[in-house]
């Protein structure tokens, strides 16, 4: 995974409250066995029924950063719905409140997701909005939002953050700890059902 | 990063006096290792898999050059993308054949048990665990599809995971879980008659909302979770993702084991002894304290239904189609009317007077058998109308067979309805089953997602008795309707 430190990019603002994984990627989408190449169907209804869709708007055509109302990522477990989005070129996304298990798919694969309270949110609405050219910096290592003259401050798990800024792979620390697995595995009732 | 305190299984077996809450004790047994400011690291008892969220993580395996540590923990099944029609034909669809067929040699590849189409036990994921008695008190339970939470109904710990996780599993048997928060749903009363653990579930969301439940493992308790059967439980837990929840839990009692006893994975003998003795431990302490409780009544709950394009957006069939402006929160107020303009329907419309094109009864919500008897018992001796079409797709082949020896199928039949295979069909429209943009559909599944039935299609979320009733009518309708 590729390690998150400062990231400069074009803010998208989806005025949208629970914007589900079928609306972030719609199922017909899902049947590819590649892990790339979603991008075609990120907001695909949308994108192709409203002309006036954030996305469809040739000042947000280069935005990196989303940011959302409440309840981002609900519904299906589908990671597809993080893959779209940073095959589309996103690599961070803020609203109010994200699905849980979208929170965890988002951060193996690089996509950092912000925590704000609406707020926040509509001040980064109106900055894209007024200033759809500028840029704004998300910067990890400090917990930083920077737009206009203005910071924002923010929080991300810390052991996320720890992970983001290293760009681990998870399946590797767990390893690390092959005999506490094991361990536990000899440990484990013989009435439990096996398939084998 | 510092690990200050490593902790393995074997010192944490008084979990008994520490932990109060069910879903604190499956958890805490569960615990490989934990150390300050990282997630657990959780043992999984089973994985199921299916053929849409795997693909990318057995490539991973692969890529990495890692193993399947537990094959005998994981089960396969195909369900997303099966046709539900010519079942024994190829699947017309090159991209979901070609899905189908990857499943197929990953799991062969990787020595994983495999119910295929056209296999005796082949079905929903969330069905066949519990049909097979694989699914069990106390385990920990996963799966790449967010209903998984339907496994909690037996006091499991379940819940769904994403592929990059699905491929941590298959390599590990474990996973890092940030612990979660608890909630307490109690449910008192009793609910009336041609009242479902659906309209429960519903009424529940649209209560609490659809981020209501974030970041919880929710426990369902009370006399009137007590009263459902083990089919209603799942109902209910499998909904709990839609109020945003982790995992929705039910401690597990006689109604449990009954349930469970004799199915093929269950424990035999003096196994099965030893288990119930194990199992009965499984509850929440009198002293737990829960991070967040609510409250419902089952006896004010009605025959319930989604208006709107999220689970959250839902009321009593009685009432009408709200205005945006019954609102308060801005946000809220933007999304009816978003969502009213996505469903055709107009503010103040009874709900009752909502004609419907398609009636589907099936998905890991409403696709068991119970559910099954409910539809067939009221469509004895009546007839879908003809502007309505109803699908009927049992959640499993054992599902299928088991109402064909009831002769519900007929009954279906004769009612002209269409009886179908066993696949998650119409729910999500991954296969052939799918709504026309514009087609207004009543729904046992559990999205009402903007084209989550097709493309353009109009859901509404009902319980298999109003869906029947609706079938019959030709609008929204409950049992009691059909009565008059």
């Amino acid at each position: 995974m590729d390690a998150f430190l400062v990231h400069r990019g074009i803010v998208a603002p989806l005025r949208r409250t629970n914007v589900d994984t079928d609306q972030i990627i719609p199922a017909v989408y899902l049947k590819r066995v590649t892990r790339s190449g979603f991008e075609d169907g990120l907001f695909a209804t949308w994108r192709a029924n409203e002309p006036d869709f954030v996305l469809n708007r040739p000042e947000y055509a280069t935005s990196s950063v989303l940011v959302a109302d409440n309840d981002f990522g609900t519904g299906s477990s589908r990671e597809h719905a993080v893959w779209a989005l940073r095959d589309y070129g996103f690599r961070v996304v803020v609203a109010p409140r994200f699905g849980d298990i979208f929170r965890n798919n988002a951060l193996k694969s690089g996509l950092l997701v912000i925590e704000r309270p609406i707020v926040d949110v509509e001040k980064l609405w109106e900055h894209a909005e007024v200033h759809p050219d500028q840029a704004v910096e998300i910067d990890l290592p400090r917990n930083e939002i920077r737009y206009g003259d203005a910071v924002m401050h923010f929080e991300v798990d810390p052991y996320a953050r720890w992970r983001l800024l290293e760009g681990l792979d998870d399946i590797a620390l767990s390893e690390r700890h092959e005999d506490l697995i094991a361990e536990f595995e000899r440990a484990r009732p013989e009435r439990l059902p096996s398939l084998s | 990063m510092r690990h200050q305190r490593d902790v393995g299984y074997s010192t944490l077996k008084g979990w008994g006096q520490m932990a109060g809450t069910l879903a604190e004790k499956v958890w805490e047994s569960h615990i490989v290792r934990r150390a300050d400011n990282e997630p657990d690291l959780l043992y999984i008892d089973l994985h199921l898999v299916h053929e849409v969220t795997s693909p990318q993580a057995f490539d991973g395996l692969r890529v990495a050059g890692r193993g399947v540590r537990r094959p005998d923990l994981t089960l396969a099944t195909e369900d997303h993308n099966v046709p539900t029609l010519d079942i024994d034909q190829p699947i017309a669809d090159l991209v979901s054949r070609t899905q189908i067929e990857t499943l197929r040699s990953n799991c062969a590849e990787f020595g994983i048990r495999l119910y295929a189409m056209g296999d005796a036990e082949q079905g929903i994921v969330h069905v066949i665990g519990p049909q097979l008695g694989v699914t069990q008190p106390g385990m920990t339970i996963v799966c790449g599809d967010s209903h998984t939470s339907t496994h909690g109904a037996f006091g499991a710990l379940a819940f769904g995971i994403g592929t990059s996780e699905v491929e941590h599993v298959l390599a590990t048997q474990t996973l890092p879980v940030s612990r979660p928060k608890t909630m307490a749903v109690n449910i008192s009363g009793e609910l009336a008659m041609g009242v479902s653990a659906k309209d429960l579930v519903l009424a529940l969301i649209t209560q609490i909302g659809t981020g209501g439940g974030q970041g919880f493992v929710v426990e369902y308790r009370g006399a009137a979770i007590e009263a459902l059967s083990m089919e209603s439980r799942m109902t209910v837990c499998n909904m709990s993702i839609e109020a945003g929840a982790r995992a929705g839990m039910i401690a597990p009692d006689e109604t449990t084991f009954e349930f469970l006893k004799g199915r093929p994975q269950a424990p035999q003998g003096g196994a099965w002894e030893e288990a119930v003795a194990y199992w009965r431990g499984l509850r929440s302490e009198d002293d737990a304290t829960f991070d967040a409780e609510v409250y419902l009544d089952a006896s004010t709950v009605s025959p319930f239904v989604t208006w709107g394009t999220n689970p959250g957006q839902g009321s009593p069939l009685s009432g009408s189609v709200p205005s945006p402006d019954d609102f308060s929160d801005p946000g809220d107020r933007i999304s009816a009317q978003k969502a009213l303009a996505y469903m055709g329907l107009e503010p103040g419309t009874p709900l009752r007077e909502v004609a419907v094109d398609t009636v589907f009864l099936g998905s890991c919500t409403n696709g068991r058998i119970e559910d099954l008897r409910v539809a067939a018992e009221l469509l004895r001796g009546r007839k879908v109308a003809s502007s309505v079409r109803m699908l009927v797709v049992p959640g499993s082949m054992r599902v299928k067979v088991a109402a064909e020896a009831e002769g519900l199928d007929q009954i279906f039949l004769d009612a002209g309805a269409e009886w179908r295979s066993a696949g998650c069909s119409m729910c999500l429209g991954m296969n052939p089953d799918q709504l026309a943009p514009g087609e207004r559909c009543a729904s046992t599944s559990n999205r009402n997602f903007e084209g989550r039935q097709g493309k353009g299609g109009r859901t509404h979320l009902v319980s298999p008795a109003v869906a029947t009733a609706t079938a019959v009518s030709g609008h929204l309708a409950s049992p009691a309707d059909l009565e008059g």
